[in-house]
Order: structure tokens, then sequence, then C-alpha cells
């Protein structure tokens, strides 16, 4: 048994070094899964393993036998774009596009977190058994995916809309 | 030989001062931009408008291919080994452990490298490349800490990883220079840095006596920290030789100067080099060439087989420069109305013997206010580290620290508004060279970003305001950047018989939105509806030299297709010939409109392009046009401005900043995408909050190395550290520059640290004036 990747089962890597990111992108020629660092600090190699984001560059691909990976060619088509990826476009949510995917992949992945009432830094209520999604929720915890472009606004409106968050732009003062 | 033959020369360095007077003094009407771009009265066409990027389906599903995603049969993976001391000599270096383990194909050090030319050092010819032009492994020397000395070549990348760490290495070292106090405080230790062939330096009148007689003055010293641009995506490049000719998947910002300079290096013909690179992961300076292309395709060459590179974040950080420290000290002298009477801008900045300039933080202090007096002058020293190399708006990014800081400090003895006395010391001609602003609209830029910032909310006094532990304060500077355009821009348009075109251009998309911004001016210029226009582009094989930096590439395309356009018209018109409408019309009675050409003061007399293609039997037609010289730069004084505001809350009792609130009110020209445009200007703005609270390169003074090689260890803004970034504009077209646009590009970083500080001191009292400002700066 492999891994399963966008729904297809995948052999695993006869060397155990191989990490579950250079799988997708050398392996699998799935290279919309972007290194940015090969060392967790950037968020760019974000996947989705069985619904949870995680940073693929620090997963080994042998330890993800049996387990399901979505990646962002897994998420959305030429001809049927995820709303998440629609709203990046509309928003402008990305300059080069590098950050793009793994931005994209982490705020699925961050909304179900939400959902599940998964406290964060910023959260008031820790008994809640869902968060709103504010502003301050999103920013927080979208901060470790990195836009070096700086679409960082851009990226917040299109969560923000996607996912009917508050979408007024915070009051002036 | 004519004014325009002359430039040529002159903006190449040679007989630039003479070149300079006479195309000041040559009348408005010979100058490029003498008359206005036609496209600037245009107001209903597709520029101005909020068009989403044409390659955002492509980007969002993570289908853009970018130069490590190319996959070639029968590639091979490089690891790079970096030196470890400073200066010195390899002693010995064994590889044989490297050599023999499994998927090996090859190591590669100074003893088997092939012999290579040194590399053109960027800045030095026409298509030079290079950021650094030190020897590419070609002998035993090391020149600074973090130099490749050795390559591996495996089957894959954790083979050549783990061979790369099998490879021992003794050196012999040497005394290094690597502390920038010690080398710049010796005797000799510093000289006049130059920059583009010139001096650092200007003088007009006698500053420093100005400033002992002034009424009012202020005298400080600011410090800015080497910064790394630290796009996401790290430099890569998989390449491969078919025979004598080489393929380059590159990330960079400059293809025809890479292809040109590759070359130069590989004792080639430039056309036996073609460099792609269709999407570069962001680049801000950085994506040039650097020693890792060329060690791929001395390694590939060497093994007989393509070769991807791909560096990792710490490689990044040791062969790829990043903006140098600076040390300013900017005195300012007033009288008692708060007219500047003397401004001093000097200091000393680092660089390498192997780098194309120094840090030029003078540059945003040459035309930035009215003064009798100004003394200006960058000192460098050599220090053995890393080739230092150009950062998003060099110069302006770091210098607007000390200037616009300044003048905070000196509006506050005047007890003015620091608006005020901005406005107040507002030039009516470029101050140093005297020439004319092609268009200057700062004053109307402060006045609309004021009202809508709420500046008049602000105390003057400092540490008026708290809420909670809280300190809030407000602050303000100006962002400055030049209208710059290279020489070397062509572009062909080719018309095909259904009417649509394709512009083909040697530029390159890096997150500015290139495909896009250019499709719309291109469609205006030729009366076609946007589907109708395609954009190739970042491929060396296509016409024009371009470098996509300095804030230059949309001018330098623009006036490309603009020159292409004319030719086309020509072309056409003769295709038309006597059976057509237009027949008998030159090409200055028609214009571009509805998909074909019409006579300007007879619309009736009208043939689509269509039909003229088609009665000639015709499946396509192609004109190509070059850039003049860009002589305007040397006739008009051409900047852009923005006036920065900003908001922070500084927490009273841990120091930590937070900036809440920020607004950039522009004057860029006019603006030919909003929406790209609008995330140009955050994107640096956001750069430019990192100069302020968070980025530095730490530079380990012992060891010539930088120690926080990661992205964990040097601090970028995150979601969490970006506001709401407010961004408005003047859209005051530039008569002068092609589609009435000045370059977006770098503007947003420049202004913005200064404007952080200044509200930081509004809000807490506190003045720091070594940047960044962390919090145990303000404990
Ligand atoms: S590549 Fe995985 S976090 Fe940066
Ligand atoms: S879009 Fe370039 S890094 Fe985010």
């Amino acid at each position: 048994m492999g891994v399963i990747v966008n729904g297809t089962d995948v052999e695993l890597p006869d060397d155990p070094r191989v990490s579950l990111l250079d799988l997708l992108r050398e392996g699998l020629h799935l290279s919309g899964t972007k290194k940015g660092c090969d060392q967790g600090a950037c968020g760019a190699c974000t996947v989705l393993v069985d619904g949870q984001r995680i940073l693929s560059c620090l997963a080994l691909a042998v330890q993800y036998e049996g387990r399901s990976v979505t990646t962002i060619e897994g998420l959305g088509d030429e001809g049927a774009l995820h709303p998440l990826q629609q709203a990046f476009i509309e928003h402008d949510g990305f300059q080069c596009g590098y950050c793009t995917p793994g931005q994209i992949c982490s705020a699925v992945g961050m909304i179900e977190e939400l959902r599940r009432g998964v406290p964060s830094h910023v959260t008031a209520d820790l008994a809640a058994t869902a968060i709103p999604c504010s502003r301050d929720e999103l920013r927080e915890r979208m901060s470790g995916n990195l836009c070096r472009c700086g679409a960082h606004n851009g990226i917040m409106d299109a969560i923000a809309e996607t996912y009917g968050a508050e979408t007024h732009r915070e009051a002036a003062e | 030989m004519s004014i325009v033959d002359k430039g040529k020369e002159a903006v190449q360095g040679v007989a630039q001062a003479v070149m300079k007077k006479a195309a000041e003094l040559a009348p408005d009407s010979l100058m490029p931009g003498g008359r206005p771009d036609p496209l600037i009265r245009r107001q209903h066409g597709h520029i101005g408008k909020p068009v989403s990027r044409v390659d955002g389906p492509l980007k969002v599903r993570g289908a853009a291919p970018f130069a490590a995603e190319v996959a070639l049969d029968g590639m091979a993976y490089a690891a790079l080994a970096y030196s470890t001391i400073a200066k010195g000599r390899i002693a010995a270096i064994d590889t044989a452990a490297a050599e023999a383990a499994p998927g090996v194909v090859l190591v590669m050090t100074h003893r088997n490298a092939p012999r290579l030319n040194p590399p053109p050092r960027f800045l030095s010819g026409d298509k030079a490349a290079a950021g650094d032009d030190s020897p590419i492994m070609q002998d035993d020397r090391v020149r600074w800490n973090g130099e490749p000395v050795a390559l591996v070549l495996a089957e894959t990348q954790e083979q050549a990883d783990h061979a790369r760490s099998l490879i021992r290495i003794a050196y012999e070292e040497e005394p290094a220079a690597t502390s920038l106090a010690t080398v710049s405080q010796a005797a000799g230790g510093c000289e006049v840095g130059t920059f583009m062939g010139e001096p650092l330096r200007a003088v007009v009148g006698d500053a420093d006596a100005a400033l002992a007689a002034a009424a009012h003055k202020v005298e400080v010293v600011y410090r800015t920290p080497g910064h790394n641009h630290n796009a996401i995506e790290p430099h890569a490049a998989t390449l491969a030789w078919r025979g004598d000719e080489l393929f380059v998947h590159d990330a960079t910002q400059a293809v025809a100067h890479t292809a040109w300079s590759m070359a130069q290096i590989f004792g080639l013909e430039e056309s036996q080099v073609h460099v792609t690179s269709p999407f570069v992961g962001g680049g801000f300076g950085a994506k040039g060439l650097w020693q890792h292309q060329v060690l791929a395709a001395a390694a590939a060459r060497l093994a007989g087989r393509p070769v991807r590179i791909a560096l990792s974040r710490e490689g990044v950080y040791r062969i790829v420069g990043g903006r140098s420290p600076t040390e300013q000290r900017v005195a300012l002298g007033a009288d008692a109305d708060g007219r500047l009477t003397a401004i001093i801008h000097r200091g000393v900045t680092p660089k390498t013997r192997h780098s194309p300039m120094p840090e030029p933080f003078i540059l945003p202090t040459q035309s930035a206010y009215a003064s009798e007096t100004i003394a200006l002058e960058v000192q460098t020293c050599y220090l053995d580290m890393v080739a230092n190399t150009f950062m998003r708006a060099p110069g302006e990014a770091v210098g607007t620290v000390a200037l616009e800081c300044a003048m905070d400090e000196l509006a506050e003895q005047l007890g003015l508004d620091p608006i005020e006395l901005r406005i107040r010391n507002e030039p009516d001609k470029d101050p140093i060279s005297g020439r004319p602003f092609s268009s200057r609209n700062i004053v109307a830029a402060y006045r609309a970003g004021a009202e809508r910032f709420g500046w008049d909310r602000r105390s003057p006094t400092p540490r008026a305001r708290r809420e909670g532990e809280w300190l809030v304060g407000m602050g303000c500077a100006t962002a400055t950047y030049p209208y710059h355009r290279m020489p070397g821009g062509a572009a062909r348009i080719t018309l095909d018989a259904d009417g649509r075109a394709r512009v083909d251009v040697a530029a390159h998309e890096m997150g500015m939105g290139t495909a896009t911004a250019q499709a719309q001016v291109a469609a205006d210029r030729l009366g076609l509806p946007l589907e109708a226009v395609t954009v190739r582009y970042g491929d060396s094989s296509l016409p024009g030299v371009i470098l996509a930096g300095g804030s230059q590439q949309t001018a330098s395309v623009g006036l490309s297709v603009m020159m292409a356009h004319q030719e086309l018209v020509g072309e056409l018109l003769k295709l038309a010939g006597n059976d057509s409408p237009l027949a008998g019309l030159r090409a200055e009675e028609v214009e571009s409109a509805d998909a074909g050409l019409r006579k300007l003061d007879e619309p009736g007399r009208f043939e689509s392009y269509a039909s003229i293609l088609g009665r000639a039997g015709r499946s396509e037609l192609a004109a190509e046009g070059s850039a003049p010289m860009p002589l305007e730069t040397m006739h008009w004084s051409m900047h852009s401005h923005g006036a920065m505001f900003c908001e922070v809350r500084v927490n009273a009792v841990t120091g930590e900043t937070r900036v809440s609130r920020f607004l950039g009110s522009f004057d860029c020209g006019r603006i030919l995408n909003p929406k790209t445009a609008a995330s140009q200007f955050r994107g640096g703005i956001i750069m430019g909050l990192g100069l302020a609270l968070m980025e530095e390169t730490q530079f380990d003074e012992r060891k010539g190395r930088i120690m926080n090689r990661t992205l964990a260890d040097y601090h970028l803004p995150v979601h969490r550290d970006v506001p709401e970034i407010d961004v408005i504009w003047t859209d005051i077209p530039d008569p002068h520059a092609p589609m009435g646009a000045r370059g977006i590009g770098e503007i947003g970083i420049t202004g913005t640290g200064a404007a952080v500080a200044n509200a930081i001191y509004n809000a807490t009292g506190r003045r720091v004036r070594d940047f960044p400002i962390t919090l145990d700066k303000l404990l």
C-alpha cells in the first residue's frame, strides 16, 4: 500500500530520506506544492493530509503510508477552480504566485480548525465550540504562510469573502 | 553624429558630462517623451481598468512552471559545499568518500572544473549580468565565508546532499576584513563610492558653513543593518547542453543579460545560449546571474547530463548578496521659518571588491528639498563578505530612513507640522542638477493623504495618547523613487489575419503583472479588445534587452511597443495599397482604433487590420521597434513620490510595536492597472514595515559569516504583522513618460521605515536611530 495523492494510490519511495514534498515535486511532478525553505519556516509546501494542513517539507513520505494527501492540484482544476482559488484571483491575493498554493491549502485546512473550535493565540473564549472567523483569527492562523511579495491584504480578503467572515474593512481607529 | 547616437555612449558612461549638458540644453521636442504619448489623452480604453491578472488561473492552481520545476530527461541534481572561512586558500580537499557515495555522478572542485572566463559584472557592459565578478571555482582561493568550493551531482537530491556532507576540506586561513567599524575607521580605509560610473557625491555651496550659521539645526546618525531579499522561491536553474548550445530554465530578472553573460563565461556566441524564465517567484533585485547557474552549466558539461540546481535557503544566503548596512549622518540647518539652509547627508557602507556598487543611500536626498547648500557623499570600504547587491529601491529604501526621520526631528524643533515643513521646502526645480521636474505633485499627495488618514487628529506632543497598555502615535514621511528607462528596449508586434495581436518582448514576470498591464497598454495602442492581445515574454530569443529592475520595465516595454506600433502602421499602410479607404495616407495621419486604422480627422476613412491583411493575402504581419536612448532622464528630473502615513501602537510594558494603520498616497504618473498597482504599492510598503521593525541580516564580524540564514531566524512581516494598507494615487500622467506612467515597483519600500519610526516617536517620545526598531530598543 502506498500513499493516496489526490485520490490516486502512489508508490512510496525506496529512499526513506525522501520528504513528502520531494515525492510530490520530483517523483510525481506535482510541482504546485512549493519549496521555499525546506525547513518548516515558510508554509509554501503546505498540503492537506486527511483534511489537516501539514508542512510537507517536514514530513517523510514513508510515514504517510495509507494516508490521503490533497495538493493544490487536487483542490480544483482548470475548468472548475475551488471558490477560494477564484477569490484569490478576484482579490489579487498574490503577485509572483510562489507562496499561493501553500496559502490556499493552508486556508482550507485552517477553516476546518476554526469550525472544530481549535483555539489560537488570539481566541478570547477557549471553551467555544466554533470560533468566529474574524480578521484577527485569520491573520494569526495564516501567519505560518509567508508572502514576500506582500499580498497579505488580498489573501485575507479572499479568505474572508470565501468563508463568510465579516468582510468589512476594519474601522479606521 | 546625432544627439541620439551620442546618447548611446553617454549612457555607457563615456563622455557622460558632455552628453548630459547636451541633453539638458536640447529642445524638449528632440527628447523621447518630448511629445506626450497619445495614449495619455485616451481616457476610455483598457488602461486604468482593474483587470485581474491574465496568469491568475495558472498561479492559483500551482500550474505556473518555475525554474526548478522543469523536468528534463536524465537530469542529475546538484548540491553545493560552501567555504567556512572568509579569506585564505583551500589547502587540501578530500572528495573520495563523496565520489564513492551511492548515486554520485560527479564531484567538481577547482581541480577539475572547466576553465571559465570571469563573469561580467553587472553595469560593466550593456548586457553584463553577474552580481559578483569573482572567478568561479577556478583556483584554490577563498574570497568570502560561504563561497562555493565543491559541487556534487547525483541521481537524486538526497544522494547529492548526503555526498556533499562527506567532502573534507582543510583551509589555510588569512586575516580577513570582516568588521565595518575596524575597516572604515582605519586610515585610508574608505573612499568615495561610485554608482553607474559616477561618484556618489554632490556639493552645492558650503553646507558645513551654512549649518554652523543656521538658526535651527539637527545633526543625527542613523544606522540600518544588512537586508536580504528573501524571495520565497529560492534561486534555481534547470539546464542542459545540446551540442554546443546551452538551454537554461532560469529564475531571472534579466533573460537577455543572462544569455549574453553566460556566453562570455563559456566562450560561446550569444546565440548559443537560450534562457527562459516565464515565472519568477519574487526577485526584488536578487534574481540575477550568480555562481549557481554557472556552476550547474559547468557540471552539466563535465557530466554530459542535464542538471537541476535548486539552492537551499542557506545556499541563497551564502552566494546571493543582499543590501549592505549603512551608517548615515544627516545634518539639516534651517532658518526661523523652517526653510532649509543646509542639507548634509554623508556616511559609510561596505561593499566587496567584486560587487557592482555600494548602497547609494544619498540618492533620495538629491532631489528632495530646496536648500541653498547641499553636501552628499557615500564613503565605502571593502569587506571580505558575500557580494552586496541591489535590493528593492537601493539607496532610497534606507536613505529615506535617515533623511525623513531627520526632517521629523527638525519639524519638532521648529514647532512645525512635519507636512508643513516639507511643503515649505518643496523645490521648484531639481536642487542639484537644476533640471525642470517632468511632473511633481507631492504636495497634492500629502494633502489627499492627510485628509484621508485623519492627520489632524495627531497630537504634536509625543506620548499624548494612551489606550490601556498601548501608546498610540502617528507619523509621516516622503517616499521617492526615480523614473528610470535603460537602453536596449525593443519589441515585436505580430498581427494575424483574424485581427489578433501578439507582443513579443524579452521582459519578465515576477509578480508585477507584466503580461496583464502590457496587454492593456498594447490593446489601447492597437485599438483592440483585451482578449485579442497576448504578450509573450521571459525568453532571451525575444526582442529587447530589458531588465526587470529599477522600476523601469513598464516604461521600457511600453516605449518599445509604441515604436513597434509605429513601424506596424507604416507596414499596414503599405500593405493597404490603393484600393483601401486609407490609400495615400501617411502614418502621421492615421490612428489605431476599432481593430483597424482610421484617418485622424476623418474617422470614416477606416479599414480593419483583418481586411488589410486579407486583401493582401497575408496570414500575419510583424513589425519590430526599438526604443530610443533614454535621454529624457537627462533632460528632466523625473521622480515618483509618495506621502506615507503610519499609525502605531507601542506596548508600554513590553515595548512591542504594532502597526495599526498605514496609508500610502502616491504620485507616480498614470496608473495602468489599479488592481495590480495597489498590490505592488502594498508589497513595497510591507517590505518597508519589515525594514522598520524586524529585518536584519546578522553578520558575524569575527567570521564574516551570515548567522541568521533561515526564514525562521530572519524575520519577515507575516499576516499578523500586516494591517489593512490603504493606497491612493494622484493619477496625474507624467507628460514625458511612456503612457504617462513612471515605475511603481520600488517606491513603496521608501519612506515607510521613516513613517513608522516617526510614528513610534510620536507614540512614545523615544527616538530610535538604530534600525530595526525591535522591542528591546523601546524598553
Ligand atoms: S518549504 Fe516547507 S515550510 Fe518552507
Ligand atoms: S505572491 Fe510572491 S511570495 Fe506570495
